[in-house]
């Protein structure tokens, strides 16, 4: 091999072939394949070539899983990105959250995280059928009441955790008459599939209308009838969304389900789980 | 996600709406019981013991036998006890320490079905009257919760009281734990709780976890084999007319029937 | 050492089988079960969430609350009456102190993460086997931790040291089938995390020879690097299988 055109070669050993090559001085030895699982302790790479990122961090010279995650490899930066736990508030996302007080200025959300959301009156006003567009400080429970579901844009975290939302914007409103269900707020990226295309595909095959949140709630307004099929269909998504082919799954259950053809999606599955998509 | 305690309306509608359309959120029929699986003598140490599951409901329960005084006004019975606990481990909602009302309804619901049901022939618990008689005790624990822990956890309990063995009494007549005898114990009914909830105008079989937050009420009955009703219990706070109660008792007895059928196979 | 020959057969440094399974409550963030032997314990985590009351809340860090409960009929002999009992309130406690070194929580200030254990069975051992369900039920919630935590039970039994007592090693003169040296039996129940060799958890009960505490260690945290195996693998199968999640 001509040296000036060698390339780093992607190590992909197995635990067994590293004890043969305990002798193997290199420059860096990495232990896993780019997108498996790793678990917390899991040894990723040795040497000092390699570089930690979130999700995994140095022990002199090792780099170590320190949660559950999936490898992404950035040229030497390896990166777990997270497959489990609550969901993180990030700015601009948009969720889902549910009312759990009312004080005389806000609603405090609960949002399927560690913390929960506060939505200040002065940001609510979303066209909610039947409600105040302003709400009236002292009675807030006029625009959102306990238990509503609000479907918002996270405008802020601070430092101290704090979440802030919106219902100002479009789209974002008090959700009604639906039917809610939780999904791993992991897994939502492939709900709503690249530019939408999977949430899209529910949609037409159902007629549903269709919000996933994404801290993981799912708002779903179906005919009873075809309720469960959607459902199903996302609850199939959850479940085989590391088997390669989901897509032409999922149209193939919708296709037999409701007994018509989807029209053809020009999307692709998602390449990588960051692509959060729509 | 963070819970409040009130009536989820909004669940309350979909599931209203879903129901109108004879259709449950897990495709089922209003009458029909998830499938039950029964495992028995999970637990080997104890004296009996059973695992069932109905869908997402996952239940262990486990008998202990203990050699007593009798009480002071039944000398020749032995005492049959059936407890059950709710603990976070299934659901997140029922917190540690002091026992609810919703698990001590619960629990009472259960013990009263068995024991008044006669599930035992406790006048062959007695060894020696006034002094020495077995105490059966089954505790009935959740392991994952997604409704119907009444008929569930009673199931589980008639399971792990059939699979019970008396344990060896030693030369000094005391109890040896480690060794088991071949004799179950003197079983003489089967009572078996159903319960039936109210949704509306809609009566349903096993509800889940999002049917039992949204009911108007239910009522709990339970048949024994010879086909009497044993206890019954009306829970949720909407009332239920005289004829709404004569069609869930109803229900409640074709059900139990059967599954006591599918007790009695895991058994056999 | 007169102990040549363990009761049931295994080598001194042997434990019973270990059989570990995640994700197996579905309410819960993270949740495992870990058997050793007959001793059985089912582990839920829920969190972080925010810690009520307030008084509770540390403003550096989230908390991790440990609760150990066996169940009425888990134990050899009687009927284990639920409620409040101080043995488990102190294995909760040095359970807690066992697990939380790995944990790091300081992006979650304010909050509580509650680990729940539950034995349906237990047959010695039963404190390390919830200390392993518990470490594998966090990883299984993507709690942030730099490393699982492992735990056995090191023991002496006549003279001689040995790992993951039996019921019957812990009262060994009854049970013995040769002549006994040394009527003298310890457990020490260690946890340690298994890239450093670090223990966050050692107690010993019994009577025994200093000297040969530092056996019962090394065999112990060697041991746990192989348990420590077993639960990771307990966690990636939870997405290995067919089923999926």
């Amino acid at each position: 091999m001509n040296k000036e055109n060698k390339e780093e070669p992607k190590k992909e050993m197995a635990q067994k072939e590293k004890q043969e090559n305990k002798e193997f001085k290199s420059e860096g030895k990495l232990l896993v394949k780019n997108k498996s699982i790793v678990v917390p302790g899991q040894v990723l790479a040795e040497g000092f070539d390699y570089l930690p990122s979130y999700g995994t961090y140095r022990k002199e010279d090792k780099i170590i899983a320190n949660k559950l995650g999936l490898i992404s490899m950035e040229g030497k930066v390896l990166k777990s990105i997270a497959m489990a736990g609550r969901y993180h508030p990030k700015r601009y996302d948009v969720i889902i959250g549910r009312v759990i007080d009312i004080t005389m200025t806000s609603w405090r959300l609960g949002i399927n995280s560690a913390y929960t959301a506060m939505l200040n009156s002065k940001e609510a006003g979303g066209n909610g059928r039947g409600y105040n567009s302003y709400p009236q400080k002292g009675n807030l429970s006029k625009t959102y009441k306990l238990n509503d579901y609000v479907f918002c844009k996270v405008t802020g975290v601070s430092d101290m955790n704090l979440v802030d939302v919106t219902t100002q914007g479009p789209g974002l409103r008090k959700l009604f008459s639906g039917r809610i269900i939780h999904v791993n707020t992991h897994k939502v990226p492939r709900i709503i599939g690249k530019k939408g295309s999977m949430v899209n595909m529910i949609k037409q095959a159902t007629g549903c209308k269709m919000i996933v949140g994404q801290n993981g709630i799912v708002w779903l307004q179906c005919e009873p009838k075809v309720e469960a099929i959607a459902v199903d269909a996302i609850r199939k998504i959850e479940n085989e969304s590391h088997i390669p082919g989901l897509t032409d799954r999922i149209k193939e259950f919708l296709e037999k389900k409701t007994g018509k053809k989807i029209e053809e999606f020009t999307n692709e599955a998602p390449k990588d789980e960051e692509n959060r998509g729509n | 996600m963070d819970k409040p305690t009130h009536i989820d309306k909004e669940m309350q509608e979909n599931i209203l709406k879903l129901l109108d359309e004879g259709l449950r959120q897990d495709g089922r029929k209003f009458d029909q019981f998830r499938d039950i699986k029964i495992e028995l003598g999970v637990v080997e140490m104890a004296e009996g013991s059973a695992r069932i599951t109905a869908g997402e409901t996952e239940i262990i329960a486990g008998v202990k036998l203990k050699m007593d005084k009798p009480y002071g006004d039944t000398p020749d019975k032995g005492i049959l006890m059936v407890n059950t606990e709710l603990t976070p481990l299934s659901n997140p909602k029922f917190e540690s320490g002091p026992p609810s009302i919703e698990s001590i309804e619960l629990s009472r619901v259960i013990d009263r079905g068995l024991r008044e049901g006669e599930a035992m022939d406790v006048k062959k618990l007695c060894v020696e009257v006034g002094e020495k008689v077995w105490m059966v005790n089954v505790d009935v624990c959740p392991i994952n919760h997604n409704g119907n822990l009444m008929d569930l956890g009673a199931l589980a309990a008639m399971a792990a009281l059939h699979n019970a063995r008396f344990p060896e009494i030693d030369a000094d007549g005391k109890v040896d734990y480690k060794k088991k005898s071949n004799n179950k114990l003197p079983i003489s009914e089967v009572p078996l709780p159903v319960t039936v909830i109210k949704i509306g105008e809609h009566f349903l079989i096993d509800p889940t976890e999002n049917e039992e937050n949204v009911l108007d009420a239910r009522l709990t009955v339970t048949f024994r084999n010879d086909g009497n009703m044993c206890a019954m219990q009306k829970g949720g706070e909407g009332p239920l007319s005289a004829e709404d109660i004569q069609k869930m008792i109803d229900l409640a007895e074709v059900t139990s029937k059967k599954n006591r059928e599918i007790l009695n196979k895991a058994v056999k | 050492m007169t102990y040549k020959k363990r009761l049931d057969g295994r080598k001194m440094n042997e434990t019973r089988p270990i059989e570990a399974k995640a994700g197996v409550i579905k309410k819960a963030d993270g949740s495992a079960y870990f058997k050793i032997g007959k001793t059985w314990a089912y582990a839920a985590v829920y969190g972080p969430k925010e810690l009520h009351p307030r008084f509770l809340q540390n403003p550096n860090t989230g908390i991790i609350r440990f609760s150990y409960i066996m169940m009425p009929f888990s134990g050899m002999g009687e009927r284990i009456r639920p409620g409040p009992n101080r043995r488990a309130k102190e294995i909760s406690m040095v359970s807690q102190k066992a697990i939380t070194p790995v944990v790091n929580l300081e992006d979650y200030p304010n909050t509580v993460v509650d680990i729940v254990v539950e034995l349906p069975q237990a047959d010695a051992g039963s404190r390390c086997a919830g200390i392993c369900a518990a470490s594998i039920a966090l990883a299984d919630a993507g709690i942030p931790m730099k490393d699982m935590v492992a735990s056995v039970a090191a023991g002496v039994v006549d003279n001689t040291v040995c790992l993951d007592l039996s019921y019957a090693e812990e009262a060994y003169p009854q049970f013995a089938k040769e002549k006994v040296d040394s009527e003298h039996v310890s457990d020490i129940p260690i946890s340690c995390i298994p890239s450093t060799g670090e223990i966050t958890h050692i107690q010993m009960d019994g009577i025994m020879k200093k000297e040969q505490m530092a056996e019962a260690i090394k065999l112990a945290t060697e041991k746990c690097k192989e348990i420590a195996e077993i639960q990771r693998q307990a966690v990636k199968d939870r997405y290995n299988n067919k089923g999926g999640i």
